[in-house]
């Protein structure tokens, strides 16, 4: 099958102009960047249905003539998660600009903890694989210990 | 048999139900399931003993040749013997171990019936695959009943030591099992066992080698051995039952299972011999030196696991007698022992033999009964120790390891020694005053039910012992699988004669003595020759190393920068498929053969590029989202021309939404976007994303020219009508035929909606509809607004609220806007609901509609503030977000009622009077699920980013801050 050099030429910019803007520092270009990737990701999986022909509908056209109602169906879901995700993007740049009066995406302070961690020789929770402490660790050092409790045990078999 | 493990499975699941209403009472009737099971076998004990065998089961994976297999033999009849008995007197325990206040008490009764039934199914698994999940099964459960006192870190560390060891253990013997399963050509265990003589090789022995490490780790032999004695973290009737009769045994009975296929394979002596001798006398050593009663025993099991692996794994009969017989002797024993320890614990308040005195004349019956068990395990005639570690010196004797008899024979007596020498000194230390200073340990009378457990299992070691002659038969008929080692074949015997054996038991008990007597302990103890060799150092450092490399992994592939990490992905695309793309040479089949499908689509792409084009180079905000919103639409006529109307309405819709929203939270920053980067890194960024669009676009067009099968989607419209009863093929495929792919995608939205709501209410799920019938009750006066047509009533309750409390930000409405939004809100609520429901048929449907619904909220929203849309919609978005999912996932459930398949569409169809013919489609239900969920995402984004950020610009207070108190601006607003 073939495809007309139009579309091609189309999901060639918007992918360069999405890439582009979704390398940028400031949050709202990056949004700006998934939705035109969105947009030209959904005409490449249009485009890969093959031919155009007449909308998919049952009786208006004959069968061999319709467009690829797959295609369609998949890039209808996805242009409705696409507004999902913006909006899920916008709060993100909502949380960011109220705390940090900015839209920039900022070094991620964990994986420079991760990298100080290793420079300090730290471990992530030791002591929970240091299991030599247990071998003084009785069956009533817990709040079964107090006496009253253990009165109560035998008392209760008596 | 399979019934019985379904009772166990039924009681784990009935028992935290009892013991909630019961109390720890539940347990004397929980009780009553293991005891069921010891009641089975032992009716079967005659066909067994017959040399016959009880088979149960049922195909599981046929294609895999896996069954759930059971059988009962004469191996298999004496560990669930020992599994059920000792299950049923510890369950029994549990009953009066525990104080009614204890926490965890119903989870703990569940995962001990659990593990009960798993411990079954494991010794009576037939198949390889069922004898690895109850293994598994047994591994959690343990790990679960170690964990009990979570609150604990010593319990959760030694739980996790213990899970992480005998998985670790238990999928290297799954590799083994599934070496040795296909070497023999069978999954049946028997089968295996059968043919094993008859394998040999490399694979067979490397699966050996596997299937023995499950074995060893299970069993807590060098070198897993240090978890077993963390593991004593656990309370102590799961100590007695896990760690003394059932699990630890797992690994002796896999050894004593394959011993007689595969012990002559030349992985198996070395590897059981050095590892077993090794851990006989550490154990013993380590024992011996122990102060707290319970680590004692625990490092005691350790070296007695070593002695019955040692003989388990000689392969010959008489070893294997001997083994399976102190197998026997050793879960008596040593669950009579660690019960006597946790009722000492219990009523004493510690188990330190330094601190323990007087109790052999305060508690006569505990002692009696731990005495004669502490006695069996040091082999003291005529206890049940005495005639199976008579066997085993008799083994050795009969030249088990050939050449290494001796040696091992050596190893054996000294390990006696050990075992001699750490019994007498639990019951010099827990009964007598010899270790202690203390004038009286404090004692609290034990009930009867209490000493029960211990004291009947006590008296076994005791009766066990002059009763051999009766349950010799049953270990000889395993045994006697195994070839002889020696002419004349052991016999367990009570009184054996005055033979070397018998000399050797005497030499034991003679120096294990001297060796517990407290002024040699002490000058003992002093000397500490392993001290250095401490397999938890080993295990500790490696647990460091595995963190240590996942820091550094972390840290060199995490930069911390989005740019990298893009560039990095984006690199590796064009690097593999782009190179992959030239190289292939697959360029030459793309056929490009027109220039474009129309002109109209020719001037919607030129719209396209410029607005695209523009806006990756606009500086203003709003411009370029604008710009975007262009592109959008552009993108909505190229699918209307392609023959998608359905696309091209959602295109729009979405568009038309997605600015809204997008200038809702772009109204609050900056008109100007900050610009970051220089000229030459803009050019830098453009280099990098001009391949990736010539890259995907040439990759598009090559999949296309590529595709040589019929598409998928050829049949769709015949399918449409002819199964989904619809005539829009879109549609359909979204309501029916690719049904699950709408469900996961309506999950997306589900949890994009949840995600926005909590970044921006961060105290609450979501937002209330913000005015809604409680603010218009309070509404101190103005019975204008209150009392009026019930449209647009918001903006005179928001007017009213800012006379009454000022804010920094006015809203200002045009009333042209009002009355549009009076005459389009039903119009475009009909509308939808009219694309709802002629979607089947017609461009339109679910999403369509949701949005077109989503869009009149909108128009309501933007004429008349947040009150307004707390009219509009006075419901909460999770409820209907919930609503929608249950909607499309009951509409799915129901084709099963109606005896299709999930989401199968079923039509009713009929005359109904004034309506005419009627046609009703199932999964038009479905779609209203999926309208409810659009719907609640639009109501959603628009709470939080509409009506929830004006409500913080309102908030009196530091307005360059708001969100920073939430909670408090909140409470302001209410009161």
């Amino acid at each position: 099958m073939s495809s007309s050099f139009l579309l091609l030429a189309l999901i060639a910019i918007l992918y360069t102009c999405g890439v582009y803007l979704l390398l940028d520092r400031s949050l709202t270009r990056v949004l700006l960047g998934v939705l035109v990737l969105g947009n030209a990701t959904n005409l490449l999986v249009i485009s890969a249905g093959g031919p155009f022909g007449a909308a998919a509908l049952v009786g208006r056209a004959p069968e061999s003539a319709m467009s690829d109602a797959l295609v369609q169906a998949l890039v209808l879901t996805a242009i409705v998660i696409t507004l999902g995700v913006a909006a899920f993007l916008l709060s993100i740049i909502h949380r960011t600009w109220s705390l940090d009066r900015e839209d920039d995406l900022t070094v991620d302070t964990e994986d420079r903890s991760v990298r100080r961690r290793l420079a300090r020789d730290e471990q992530i929770d030791e002591d929970e694989f240091d299991t030599t402490g247990c071998e003084q660790t009785s069956d009533t050092d817990d709040e079964h210990t107090d006496r009253a409790s253990r009165a109560d045990a035998a008392g209760a078999q008596a | 048999m399979l019934v019985l493990l379904a009772v166990h499975a039924a009681a784990a699941l009935l028992a935290p139900v009892l013991v909630r209403s019961l109390g720890r009472s539940a347990f004397l009737g929980l009780a009553l399931v293991p005891a069921a099971g010891f009641a089975y076998v032992l009716t079967r004990l005659p066909v067994v003993l017959d040399g016959g065998e009880v088979t149960d089961g049922f195909t599981w994976i046929p294609a895999l040749g896996v069954d759930v297999a059971v059988r009962l033999d004469a191996l298999s009849a004496v560990l669930s013997l020992l599994v059920t008995g000792v299950g049923a007197l510890v369950v029994l325990y549990c009953a009066r171990y525990f104080t009614p206040s204890s926490g965890g008490l119903p989870r703990f009764a569940g995962v001990l019936l659990a593990f009960a039934g798993a411990m079954l199914a494991l010794v009576w698994a037939d198949d390889v695959v069922v004898l690895y999940v109850s293994w598994e099964l047994t591994t959690i459960f343990s790990f679960l009943l170690v964990g009990q006192d979570a609150h604990k870190r010593a319990s959760r560390a030694a739980a996790m030591q213990a899970l992480t060891i005998t998985a670790a253990g238990g999928l290297t013997m799954l590799v083994g099992l599934v070496v040795l399963a296909e070497a023999a050509g069978t999954y049946r265990l028997s089968g295996i066992v059968a043919v094993g003589p008859s394998l040999g090789g490399a694979a067979v022995t490397a699966g050996v080698i596997c299937v023995l490490v499950g074995a060893l780790s299970k069993s807590a032999l060098i070198p897993f051995h240090f978890w077993l004695p963390s593991a004593m973290a656990a309370p102590t009737p799961v100590s007695a039952f896990l760690h003394a009769a059932a699990m630890v045994k797992a690994g002796v009975y896999l050894v004593l299972r394959l011993a007689p296929g595969f012990a002559d394979d030349p992985g198996w002596r070395p590897v059981v011999a050095i590892a077993a001798g090794a851990t006989m006398l550490l154990g013993g050593i380590v024992a011996a030196r122990q102060t707290d009663l319970k680590l004692l025993l625990a490092h005691g099991t350790v070296s007695q696991l070593g002695f019955m692996i040692l003989l388990a794994g000689a392969g010959t009969r008489d070893a294997a007698l001997a083994a399976i017989g102190l197998v026997v002797a050793h879960a008596l024993f040593k669950s009579a022992l660690f019960l006597s320890v946790g009722v000492i614990d219990r009523c004493a308040g510690t188990r330190d033999l330094r601190e323990l005195s007087g109790l052999g004349r305060r508690a006569p019956a505990l002692a009696i009964a731990a005495t004669l068990a502490a006695a069996s395990m040091a082999g003291i005639p005529p206890l049940l120790g005495f005639v199976t570690k008579e066997g085993a010196f008799e083994a050795f004797l009969h030249r088990a390891y050939g050449p290494f008899a001796e040696v091992l024979l050596a190893v054996v007596v000294l390990g006696s020694v050990l075992t001699v020498a750490y019994s007498a000194r639990f019951v010099l230390g827990a009964f007598t005053d010899v270790f202690t200073t203390d004038a009286r340990t404090e004692w609290i009378r034990p009930g009867a039910l209490f000493l029960g457990a211990p004291v009947l299992l006590g008296l076994a070691s005791l009766v066990a012992g002059p009763a051999i002659p009766g349950i010799a038969p049953l270990l000889t008929r395993y045994a006697d699988t195994l070839a002889a080692s020696y002419p004349t074949p052991l016999e367990l015997k009570l009184w054996p004669g005055l033979t070397v054996a018998f000399g050797l038991s005497v030499l034991a008990i003679v120096l294990g003595l001297v060796l517990a007597w407290p002024r040699v302990a002490a000058r003992a103890a002093a000397v500490r020759p392993l001290h250095a060799v401490r397999s938890e150092v080993t295990w500790r450092a490696l647990v460091h190393a595995v963190e240590n490399g996942a820091l550094r992994v972390t840290a060199q592939t995490q930069r911390g920068s989005l740019a990298v990490v893009l560039c990095t992905i984006l690199g590796v695309l064009v690097a593999g498929p782009g190179v992959v793309l030239i190289a292939s040479g697959a360029l030459g089949e793309v056929r490009v053969d027109r220039v474009a499908d129309s002109p109209a689509q020719v001037v919607a792409a030129v719209l396209a590029v410029a607005s695209t084009v523009a806006a990756a180079r606009a500086k203003r905000r709003l411009a370029a989202v604008l710009l975007v919103g262009g592109l959008g639409y552009a993108v909505a006529v190229i699918f209307a021309l392609a023959g998608a109307p359905d696309v091209a309405l959602t295109q729009a819709l979405v568009e038309t939404m997605t600015l809204v929203v997008v200038v809702l939270v772009l109204r609050r920053l900056p008109a100007d976007i900050t610009e970051h980067h220089s000229p030459r890194r803009r050019l830098a960024r453009l280099l990098i994303a001009a391949p990736i669009g010539v890259l995907v676009a040439l990759l598009g067009a090559t999949a296309l020219g590529a595709r040589t099968a019929e598409p998928v989607s050829q049949a769709f419209p015949s399918q449409a009508y002819g199964f989904g009863a619809g005539q829009n093929v879109v549609n359909v495929t979204l309501v029916d035929i690719r049904a699950w792919d709408t469900i996961g995608e309506l999950s997306v939205l589900l949890a994009a909606a949840t995600g926005v709501a909590s970044l921006v209410f961060l105290d609450r799920r979501t937002g209330t509809p913000p005015g809604g019938t409680r603010r218009r009750r309070r509404a101190p006066v103005g019975p204008g607004p209150v009392a009026g047509s019930g449209w647009l009533r918001g903006p005179t309750l928001e007017r009213l609220a800012r006379q009454l409390r000022p804010g920094p930000r006015v809203t200002e409405r045009t009333l042209l806007l009002e009355v549009v939004t009076r005459l389009v809100f039903p119009t475009i609520m009909v509308l939808s609901i009219y694309f709802l429901f002629a979607g089947h048929n017609a461009p339109g449907g679910g999403f369509a509609g949701g949005l077109l619904a989503g869009l009149a909220l909108v128009v309501r929203y933007v004429a008349g503030g947040r009150y307004e849309l707390g009219e509009a919609a006075p419901v909460e978005a999770g409820t209907l977000l919930g609503t929608g999912l249950l909607l499309a996932g009951l509409s799915g459930a129901a084709g099963l009622l109606f005896g299709g398949e999930v989401l199968q569409t079923w039509v009713l169809e009929g005359e109904v009077p004034v309506l005419g013919h009627v046609k009703f489609v199932s999964s038009l239900i479905f779609d209203v699920g999926v309208y409810l969920i659009v719907v609640g995402l639009v109501l959603d984004v628009l709470r939080s980013l509409g009506a929830e950020l004006d409500r913080l610009g309102d908030t009196p207070g530091p307005s360059n801050a708001p969100t920073r108190q939430p909670v408090g601006a909140e409470k302001e607003a209410r009161a």
